[in-house]
This record gives C-alpha cells, sequence and structure tokens, in this order.
C-alpha cells in the first residue's frame, strides 16, 4: 500500500473532519410518509374513506329527504333518479339513511379508536416507565380482562346499560383499550433499553421529557397502526349490536340496523341488505388497507 | 419438565382461576345493577305476593349472602330459571343449545384452519404466483365481508339459485355445510395472512439458506423447517379463533335457524331474558377462558424457545 506523507498529517481544523452525518439525512417520520405514499393500495384506501367522510358529512344536506320522512306510497322502491338508494320498508329515502349510516359508523369508531388510544397510551407507557410492582399489578390485572371476551362483555353491558351510540361506544373502550395498554407497554420497554435513552437520561432529560420526547414519539408507528385497526373492529361490532338489535335505535339509521330489516327482504327487495352491506364492506376493506400501509409504513424492519 | 416451564404454566392456571372469578363477580354486579327486578309488571302485584315471589327466590337476603349463595350455586353449576320460559332452566337450555353449537363450531374451527393454513402457505411459498393473489383476494373478502353478508350471499347463490344446499335449518351434514363456510370465513382470512407472513419471515432465515444449500428440495424445506417455524404464531391465534367462531355463531344460526346456544343467546338478547344472558355469558366465558389455557400450555409445550429456555421468551 501506498501511503503519501500528507495523509499522516493530524487534522487541523474542523472542516477537513469528514462528516459522516450528513449522509443519514431522511428522518424516520418522513421516510415513513415516503413509504405511505408509495403504497398505492393503502392511499385508494384513504381516498375512498376521505369521500365516505364528505358524504358521511354533506350527504344529509344535499339529500332533500330526511332520514326519518316516511313515503309510505313508495316503500321498498327500487334505485331510481327519485332515490338513487331506493326506499326501505317504511319509503324512507335509503341515501340519506345511508349517509346518516356513516355519521354513526365512522363516529363510533373514531370515538372508540381515540379513547382506546388516550387510556391505553396512558395506562401502557405509565406501566413500561414506572415499571416494577405497578407495572406488575396493572398487567396482571390487563390480562385479566384481556382474557374475557370482549364481544360477550360488551353486550352485556349494552343489554344492562341499554342501547344507544353512547353505550356502544362506552361498551367498545372498556374493553378496547387493552390492546393499546399491551402494545404501548412492548414499545416502552423495548425501547427504553436503547442507547439514546440512556444518553437522554445522562444529559439530565426528566422522566416525564423521556416519555413524551422520546418513548411516545418513538412508538407511534405501532400505535397508529393499531388504532386504525381499532376503527374497523368498532364499527363492525356496532353492525353486529345493531344487528341483533342493541344498537342505535329507530329512527336513527345505522348500517348494521338497516342490514339487520333488509336481509328479510333481500330476496325481493336487494338493495335494502346490499347499500347497506357494501358500504360496510368497503369501510372495512378501506381502514384495513390503511391500517395494513401504516404499519408496514412504520416498521423499522422493512426498511430500505 | 423443568421447573419454570411448571412455573410458568402454575401462573397461568392461577391467572385462568382468577379470571374465571372475575367474570363471575362481573356478572353477579351488573345483574344487580339492572334497574327494576324480575317481578315489575305492567299491572301492579299485591304486595304480599311480591314479598313472597322474593323469599321463595332468595332475593331478600342481603346481598353478600345471595352473591356467596351464587358464587355456591356457580360452583355446583346451577344457573337458574330462565325468566321467558316458564319452567326451564339455564342449564337446561345450555345442554340442549351446546351441542349443536359444539359440532357447528368444530367444524367451521377445522375449515378455517384447514383453509387458511393451505391459502397462507401456498401464497408464501408462490410469491406473487396466482396462489398469492388468490390469497389476497380470500382475505380481503373474510376481513371485509361481515358474516351475515356471506351467510346470506351464500343463501342466496348456493342454496336458492343453484340448489346444491339446503337454505336453512339443522338435519344432515349437507344443512352445516353453508353455516360452517360462513362463520369460517372471517378466521380464515386471518389464519391466511398471520402463517403468510410468518412463513415470509421465517423463508428468509439463514437455516432456510443452508438447507437449500445441502441441495434439500424446496418442498422438504418448506414441510421439515418452514412450516414447523412458521406455525407458532398461529397456534397463539387459536384462543381469539374460538371466540371469533363462538360470537360468529350468534348470528349465523340466528340466519340459518340453527337450534344452537348462539340462536338461544340472541333471542334472550332480544328478549331481555337476563338470567339466560348472564348464564351464557358465564358459560361461554369460562369455556372460552379454558380454551385459551389449554392453547397457551400447548404453546408453552411446543415453543422450543419457552421450552429449552424454561423462562418467556420475551419480556
Amino acid at each position: 500500500m501506498n501511503l503519501s506523507p500528507e495523509l499522516l498529517l493530524p487534522l487541523k481544523t474542523r472542516e477537513q473532519i469528514p462528516q459522516e452525518d450528513a449522509v443519514a439525512g431522511i428522518s424516520y417520520w418522513k421516510e415513513s410518509f415516503r413509504r405511505l405514499r408509495a403504497n398505492r393500495l393503502a392511499l385508494l384506501g384513504i381516498a375512498l374513506l376521505g369521500f365516505l367522510s364528505l358524504l358521511a358529512i354533506f350527504g344529509p344536506m344535499l339529500s332533500s329527504y330526511t332520514h326519518y320522512d316516511m313515503h309510505l306510497p313508495l316503500k321498498n322502491s327500487p334505485p331510481s333518479a327519485q332515490f338513487i338508494f331506493g326506499t326501505d320498508e317504511l319509503g324512507r329515502d335509503m341515501f340519506t339513511r345511508t349517509c346518516c349510516g356513516a355519521r354513526i359508523s365512522l363516529f363510533v369508531g373514531i370515538t372508540a379508536a381515540l379513547l382506546d388510544l388516550l387510556i391505553g397510551v396512558t395506562v401502557g407507557s405509565l406501566a413500561g416507565c414506572i415499571g416494577g410492582k405497578f407495572d406488575e399489578t396493572v398487567m396482571r390485572s390487563v390480562d385479566i380482562i384481556y382474557s374475557i371476551p370482549h364481544l360477550l362483555v360488551v353486550i352485556m353491558l349494552m343489554v344492562i346499560m341499554g342501547p344507544g351510540i353512547i353505550t356502544i361506544i362506552i361498551a367498545l373502550t372498556f374493553t378496547g383499550w387493552i390492546g393499546m395498554a399491551r402494545i404501548v407497554r412492548g414499545q416502552i420497554l423495548q425501547l427504553k433499553q436503547l442507547d439514546f435513552i440512556r444518553a437522554a437520561e445522562a444529559l439530565g432529560a426528566s422522566r416525564t421529557r423521556i416519555l413524551l420526547r422520546h418513548l411516545i414519539p418513538n412508538a407511534m408507528g405501532p400505535i397508529l397502526a393499531t388504532m386504525t385497526l381499532t376503527i374497523p373492529t368498532a364499527i363492525f361490532a356496532e353492525a353486529f349490536l345493531s344487528f341483533l338489535g342493541l344498537g342505535v335505535q329507530a329512527p336513527a339509521a345505522s348500517w348494521g340496523s338497516m342490514a339487520s330489516t333488509g336481509i328479510y327482504a333481500m330476496r325481493f327487495y336487494p338493495w335494502r341488505l346490499f347499500v347497506p352491506a357494501t358500504f360496510i364492506s368497503l369501510t372495512m376493506l378501506c381502514f384495513n388497507l390503511v391500517g395494513d400501509g401504516i404499519r408496514d409504513a412504520f416498521d423499522p424492519r422493512l426498511r430500505t | 419438565m423443568n421447573r419454570q416451564l411448571f412455573s410458568l404454566l402454575a401462573r397461568k392456571f392461577i391467572l385462568l382461576v382468577l379470571s374465571l372469578y372475575c367474570v363471575a363477580t362481573l356478572t353477579f354486579v351488573l345483574m344487580h345493577a339492572i334497574p327494576g327486578d324480575p317481578f315489575m309488571q305492567e299491572q301492579a302485584v299485591p304486595p304480599e305476593i311480591l314479598k313472597s315471589m322474593y323469599r321463595h327466590y332468595g332475593m331478600d337476603d342481603p346481598m353478600i349472602v345471595q352473591y356467596g349463595r351464587y358464587l355456591k350455586n356457580l360452583l355446583t353449576w346451577d344457573l337458574g330459571p330462565s325468566f321467558n320460559y316458564e319452567g326451564r332452566t339455564v342449564n337446561g337450555i345450555i345442554a340442549e343449545g351446546f351441542p349443536v353449537s359444539l359440532a357447528l363450531g368444530c367444524e367451521a374451527l377445522f375449515l378455517a384452519i384447514g383453509s387458511g393454513l393451505l391459502l397462507g402457505s401456498l401464497s408464501a411459498a408462490f410469491r406473487s404466483g396466482w396462489q398469492d393473489h388468490l390469497a389476497v383476494v380470500v382475505s380481503a373478502i373474510g376481513i371485509s365481508l361481515p358474516n351475515f353478508l356471506i351467510a346470506t350471499l351464500l343463501q342466496f347463490f348456493l342454496a336458492m339459485k343453484l340448489a346444491l344446499l339446503p337454505i336453512a335449518r339443522w338435519e344432515s351434514f349437507a344443512h352445516t355445510i353453508l353455516p360452517a363456510l360462513a362463520i369460517a370465513a372471517l378466521p380464515t382470512a386471518f389464519i391466511a395472512r398471520l402463517t403468510r407472513s410468518s412463513m415470509i419471515e421465517v423463508l428468509q432465515q439463514d437455516f432456510i439458506l443452508t438447507a437449500r444449500a445441502k441441495g434439500l428440495h424446496m418442498r422438504q424445506v418448506i414441510f421439515r423447517h418452514v412450516l414447523r417455524n412458521a406455525l407458532l404464531p398461529v397456534v397463539t391465534y387459536l384462543g381469539p379463533l374460538t371466540a371469533s367462531v363462538i360470537t360468529g355463531s350468534f348470528v349465523i344460526e340466528k340466519i340459518f335457524a340453527i337450534p344452537g346456544l348462539g340462536h338461544w343467546f340472541v333471542s334472550s338478547v332480544s328478549g331481555r331474558d337476563y338470567t339466560v344472558i348472564l348464564g351464557v355469558t358465564v358459560f361461554y366465558s369460562m369455556f372460552l377462558m379454558t380454551c385459551v389455557f389449554f392453547v397457551d400450555v400447548i404453546y408453552c409445550l411446543i415453543d422450543p424457545r419457552i421450552r429449552l429456555a424454561g423462562g418467556r421468551s420475551r419480556k
């Protein structure tokens, strides 16, 4: 090997030191969003969900009917220019009812997911951060609640609290936050081992600061993915409960309650089942696509 | 069996007993949180009759005595009478409905595990082949279509249009196929996805390359090495799978007019038959939790990381 003498001279100024940091420029978040944008299915899901939200917000305003007005002579009429999605057994406009159903489904899904997020992240991060006896106690109780079948508890709570949207949300949150708490705790326990947390501790950062500035933001990927996948579960549960007659009560319309009355008319008035069923299915599919997309985008193992 | 494994199982067992106790207590509390009592009717009942009814059902005792009696009844498996069906007990309803639900559930379970594993492993073995696309479509259908829709579609096309299978009722094996398919759709999708992703992860590991380098045929590699390792996450899903089959059967039994426990449960929910609701809930919870416990035991026994290390695999 041929070494020229000037290579052996000491570096005098800072400028001469090669700066390695400049190479790894893209942040975790930017990289994740780049990959989410590259995922066409997830983008399609986001677009459809955006359209659905617009429909939920503006649909009932655009429609010239309400979700409760009955047109008895026109009951069970098929989709036409007058009623885009047809009418139901009482002659109520299916389009307006579907939009109201979208409101209810999205409201239930998003509220339940946000409440799960709030409770789950708080409990999970406290358990992960404090550790010791506190962690042990909290996680054992979580294990116990987790082992109780969710939907049975939800049904039981609904029977006792009476049907309605708020009770659905309470009942779903009652069991729903546990999954989130477990995931957040697991993430925090893993992250706590990493060097940058040691570094932050060494620099004198307080525990609250470490939790809020370092641990939770770094666990955000799995948290977001879990949240996006909680929404369809909640929507599904609402449809299921409404199907059993425990959901929203007439004259309010939800996709589940519309499908449950539509199912008996399937042979003669198929649109009464297929309109709400299509909306449930599409929404479920979209949220699952978006949730999978977010999970993959934030998964450090899949980073290129 | 080493000591640490034993203590792990013992801890799980204690957790099971504690959870069972919690469910029992929760149901008791909820039952007494319901406003009013079973004898409240639209017509006023003379107070003397009410009083003797309360005495007959032990409802004038202090709460703690009732709680003790309730726990004792649970231990001796006596769930009390039904409110809506005179002369019927919750025990009798469970004894009548559960065997039907169990048969249907087992069929759906085998269907879901078999087809899910098949689809998932085919799609991982032939990535981006037609098998992979088929698996993606099937799991998208299973995950996004609600089971009542799948059931109705099956009834409409296979039973009504093509007249291949009976539409409803519970008589012969042919009657069980459509409901089992409808229940199995969602778990099949989950198992296929789970198998696919865990197989792909295993396929990327070094020992697979070693096995291939030794000259093993791909089929041998998959059966000998990949599947054995990839099945572990699927075993953990067996617990939630049982739950999904049970809750799936509520709606499906109603749609197919199957006289199973799910059907009873749904009609008692709409008829607000509290003792049946609570009794069936307790029964299903206990059944499920026991299943989950056994799944845990199996998992501990087959996972080499737990079996060999003897401790928790990850903390």
